[in-house]
């Protein structure tokens, strides 16, 4: 399968994703420049970390206008598979393409250590392959990951399973000291009302070979692909 | 406009070098011309009172591809790869204001390693501050962390490692050192220089404006309680902008339409143009008036004196302009021509046609004045390398100063201040930081690359030339320790004021010693920075030459670890133990002293132990492997327990102490040199200790790995016994505690 990881200027995990599913996973991909018109056939799409457009207003606010979203939210909307990691996340908030909001860590600080993150649902196409019972060892690296959602919308969230994944201990509770943004509920991330569209703070692209300390992140992209292989997910085109 | 001898001081010039100006020209400066001499033999841009010194380092060896004398050195990593790395200071404004100015710092030596070609890699940073006890210090510190995170972590360059010094001497003059490296092609390294008449001169990045006019200059000067007042003269960044700059220039290098390019770092376009025209042998005309600018009715003294962030000037091929100007446009950058090439070695700039400056390169460059400074044995030296302990009265129980010392910033864990650094980014990052060497894999190649910046003050005040041997020896025994073979090193030489000739005694003797160590040790120094006057109120902080050293590591699956692997293991100690409290933590923290003289150091034994140390983490054979440092054995065999659980078990031989009473601090809080606690599998351990025999390496099998308590005794007695839990809960909170305490009075 092909996957398509959009660049935006001031993006700097544009590079660690197409090398987590091009040459780890040995899978298909292409980095699609913010200016372009077009997602190239791929089957799945990754919003990188990073900076784009230099987070000024706001995280993720300027990205939103870049040409190449356009193509993004038509593939969504198709059915596509598109998943944010960290500023990817905070373009898609910004977009409008998931709910919420985020705002600056608790402490006030940037925040890099590898946490744990418990996967709750596996009906999308990026946790499919994933395991439920066993947390994922995962690192954060953000200032601004601290979810946040209107109190009714929280609810919703929470009601319709949209909650995918959650900070939570080595032992699998999601207790305050496992949270390291103070995000709402130790929310990680999210999926859209459709489930095809993922947000979430950690980067499962920096913990695809235990070289570097984890390959606990690699069953994320996967699943995208027995996902694509199944059939499920597949954009109308 | 007439020159007044006031007019000249206030650019920081003496009357002879007044008078040198007026000979390399011929005439009277003008005000534009006297600004740009005033950066350029300022002596942070034209290293006048180092200069002479410097010449005296080793630079050159089998693997150097560039040394002294380019934006950053560069060696040989085999693939055809070179690393391309610097470290700089930017001590001065990070005092005036912290966050921009540590920010800063790492913007400006960022652009010195991609202006080479190489794409940046790996950051780390080599820190000093005073007292935490001191709001202001927690402040400065902070900002400072914070301003690094806020420009590395947004670039997107990780942070790896580093090392964090405290010292009173440093309350009002931190420093902040930052060391880059980026790799790239050997044979596609870019140089810095103008050539090839009629080749366009392009100017992209940030606009011009007024801030940090005068930088380099401020740089140059002793602080005082006016100080504040020089808060314009800091620059801010604007790492978006950078990223931008970065992605751009190495796009264009790709091509081979570029000549040269540098960066606008200290004293902007002036040294940019001049040095670049220097280099190449021929002369640079520019026009001013074409310079994007973001203020107003700016001079051409300013514009060409501006230190805005994020610029760089580029020399491009005649004919090819369109295809580098297309590259930037797809950045949404601008590069625009302000000049071009010319042939008579002259920097002329021009103000709407009409020339303001017209000044040979070569006056502003090599031509600069340089000094040999006159020198002078300080006066406390004698005193205080005189340490008598028996003066000290009964030491304090070893527990207690086991807990005193784990809780010490110098020695405590750094998390606090790692955790706010990205050192994750560009999935390189083999060794999470915490202490000793950051390593580095290069991908597409099975290499790695171990690096480490270190610097005892406190060993260099006490003994210059063997405190700067330590700072080489222990820098490289890091990366030795990671399984890096030492290849090169980066210097930063922190000191006080030049013209006091106690102070340029403290320099010369520390050149000379980190010469002998660098020829020992076989690393080559190729690059690097001196950051002179740093004082506050007449007071020199302590003379800190900080050394990086980059080793490479031929196996990335074969990196040394720090931490002891697996219980059942045997603890083997590597290098001899002496009655060495000189200089020590034990001393500063316990009894508040700065004494003695600082433990001795064999250098051919240090080789033999780096090499034996490279060797057998290349073979399997050593597991894991950490080096005596600050807080002696009993610290290093404890942060050898820490992020594991696992304790040991070890005895000790007593070494013979001048004082009866000190025998077992000494024993267990000495600092003596050469000395790493490794680990190996039981098999192993006739294979270390042969190999150690063969290598002239005191070698002591010492215990074994496994429970959970840190057990050390000496000669059989009890000496200590922690709980690895309590003792790692005091370190690893130490640090923390001092902010948290900020945080609950604001």
């Amino acid at each position: 399968m092909k996957f398509a990881v959009v660049v935006f200027p001031g993006s700097n995990c544009d590079h660690d994703a197409h090398y987590a599913t091009e040459h780890v996973l040995g899978q298909q991909a292409e980095l699609i420049w913010h200016k372009d018109t077009s997602l190239r056939g791929a089957d799945a799409v990754i919003l990188p970390g990073g900076f784009a457009h230099g987070d000024y207003l706001r995280t993720g606010a300027i990205a939103r206008f870049s040409p190449i979203m356009q193509e993004v939210k038509r593939f969504a909307d198709a059915g596509g598979p598109v998943l944010g990691i960290c500023n990817g996340f905070q373009v898609l908030l910004e977009a409008g393409m998931l709910p919420g909001a985020m705002l600056r860590n608790a402490n006030l600080h940037f925040h890099c250590e590898h946490v744990y993150v418990k996967v709750e649902q596996t009906d999308t196409p990026f946790t499919r392959a994933c395991s439920t019972v066993r947390p994922l060892r995962i690192p954060v690296a953000h200032g601004e990951g601290n979810y946040y959602a209107e109190p009714d919308a929280l609810e919703r969230i929470e009601k319709n399973r949209q909650v995918i994944f959650r900070y939570v201990d080595a032992a699998g509770q999601a207790t305050p000291a496992a949270n390291p943004n103070g995000s709402l509920n130790n929310i990680a991330g999210i999926c859209n009302d459709g489930r095809n569209v993922i947000g979430l703070m950690p980067h499962p692209e920096r913990a695809c070979e235990l070289a570097v300390g984890s390959a606990d992140g690699l069953v994320l992209f996967e699943s995208a692909v027995k996902a694509v292989s199944e059939g499920a997910f597949a954009i109308s085109r | 406009m007439t020159m007044t001898s006031e007019l000249v001081a206030q650019h920081g010039l003496t009357a002879d070098e007044y008078q040198r100006i007026v000979e390399a020209l011929g005439r009277e400066p003008t005000l534009t011309e006297l600004g740009i001499f005033s950066v350029m033999w300022s002596e942070h841009c034209s290293y006048k009172s180092s200069r002479v010194h410097l010449k005296t380092l080793p630079t050159t060896g089998t693997r150097v591809l560039q040394g002294p004398g380019e934006n950053a050195g560069a060696v040989d990593i085999g693939d055809g790869l070179a690393a391309v790395f610097k470290i700089e200071s930017h001590n001065h404004p990070s005092f005036i204001e912290p966050y921009q100015g540590a920010a800063t710092g790492v913007g400006g030596i960022i652009r010195d390693i991609f202006t080479m070609g190489a794409r940046p890699i790996a950051l780390l940073n080599s820190l000093r501050f005073g007292s935490l006890e001191e709001p202001l210090v927690r402040r400065t510190m902070g900002g400072v962390v914070a301003g690094i995170a806020g420009y590395g972590n947004s670039i997107g360059i990780p942070t790896v490692g580093g090392e964090i010094g405290f010292d009173e001497s440093y309350t009002g003059n931190p420093l902040v050192n930052v060391f880059c490296l980026g790799t790239s092609k050997a044979s596609e390294i870019i140089k810095a220089v103008a050539s090839g008449a009629g080749n366009p001169v392009y100017y992209v990045g940030a606009k011009t404006g007024r801030d940090g006019i005068h930088g380099a200059t401020m740089a140059s000067a002793e602080f005082d309680d006016k100080s504040a007042e020089k808060r314009p003269a800091v620059q801010v960044g604007d790492p978006f902008m950078e990223k931008l700059l970065l992605e751009a220039c190495l796009e264009v290098m790709r091509t081979d339409a570029l000549v040269g390019i540098q960066d606008m770092g200290a004293a902007g376009l002036t040294s940019s143009s001049c040095e670049m025209a220097s280099r190449g042998g021929a002369g640079v005309e520019i026009d001013v008036s074409f310079v994007p600018q973001r203020e107003s009715g700016m001079t051409p003294y300013e514009i060409m004196l501006s230190e805005s962030q994020e610029r760089m000037l580029l020399v491009a091929k005649r004919g090819r302009e369109a295809e580098v100007e297309r590259i930037f446009e797809k950045w949404d950058l601008h590069a625009v021509r302000i000049g071009e090439v010319t042939t008579d070695g002259r920097l002329r700039v021009r103000n709407r046609g009409e020339v303001v400056a017209d000044i040979p390169s070569k006056a502003l460059t090599d031509d600069a004045p340089r000094y040999s400074r006159p020198t002078a044995e300080p006066a406390y030296l004698k005193d205080a390398q005189q340490l008598d302990l028996a003066s000290l009265g009964r030491p304090p129980a070893t527990r207690a100063v086991f807990r005193q010392l784990l809780a010490a910033p110098e020695i405590a864990s750094k998390r606090w201040v790692y955790r706010q650094y990205d050192h994750m980014v560009r999935t390189n990052t083999l060794v999470l930081p915490g202490m000793g060497a950051g390593v580095v894999r290069i991908k597409d190649t099975s290499r790695a690359l171990a690096l480490s910046v270190d610097c005892n003050g406190r060993f260099v005040y006490l003994d210059p030339f063997l405190g700067a041997q330590h700072a080489v020896a222990e820098a490289a025994r890091n990366v030795a320790c990671a399984g890096g073979q030492p290849i090169g090193a980066t210097n930063c030489l922190n000191f006080g004021n030049p013209e006091k000739p106690d102070v340029m005694w403290q320099f010369v003797r520390a050149v000379e010693g980190m010469g002998v160590a660098c020829r020992a040790l076989d690393v080559p120094i190729t690059g690097g920075n001196v950051s002179l006057y740093n004082e506050t109120d007449g007071r020199p902080v302590l003379p800190t030459p900080v050394v990086g050293v980059v080793g490479l590591i031929e196996d990335a699956r074969n990196v040394g670890r720090r931490t002891f692997q697996a219980g059942g293991d045997v603890v083997v100690l590597l290098g001899e133990s002496r009655a060495e409290l000189g200089g020590s933590e034990y001393l500063k923290i316990v009894h508040g002293l700065v004494r003695g003289v600082p433990p001795a150091l064999d250098l051919t034994r240090e080789a033999a132990l780096q090499r034996l140390l490279v060797d057998g983490i290349a073979a399997g054979v050593i597991r894991s492997a950490h080096d005596c440092a600050e807080g002696g054995f009993a610290i290093t065999l404890s942060e050898c327990c820490f992020d594991t659980g696992l304790g040991a078990t070890v005895d000790i031989a007593a070494v013979a102490a001048p004082a009866v009473s000190f025998g077992d601090v000494a024993t267990l809080f000495g600092e003596s040199a050469s000395r790493v606690v490794v680990s190996v599998a039981p098999a192993a351990v006739s294979d270390l200790l042969a190999r150690a025999a063969a290598a002239g390496v005191p070698a002591a099998q010492i215990g074994t790995v496994g429970g959970n308590r840190i057990r050390i005794t000496i000669d059989g007695r009890v000496a200590l016994d922690e709980s690895v839990a309590d003792a790692e809960a005091i370190w690893s909170g130490a640090l923390e505690r001092y902010f948290e305490r900020t945080r609950a009075i604001a």
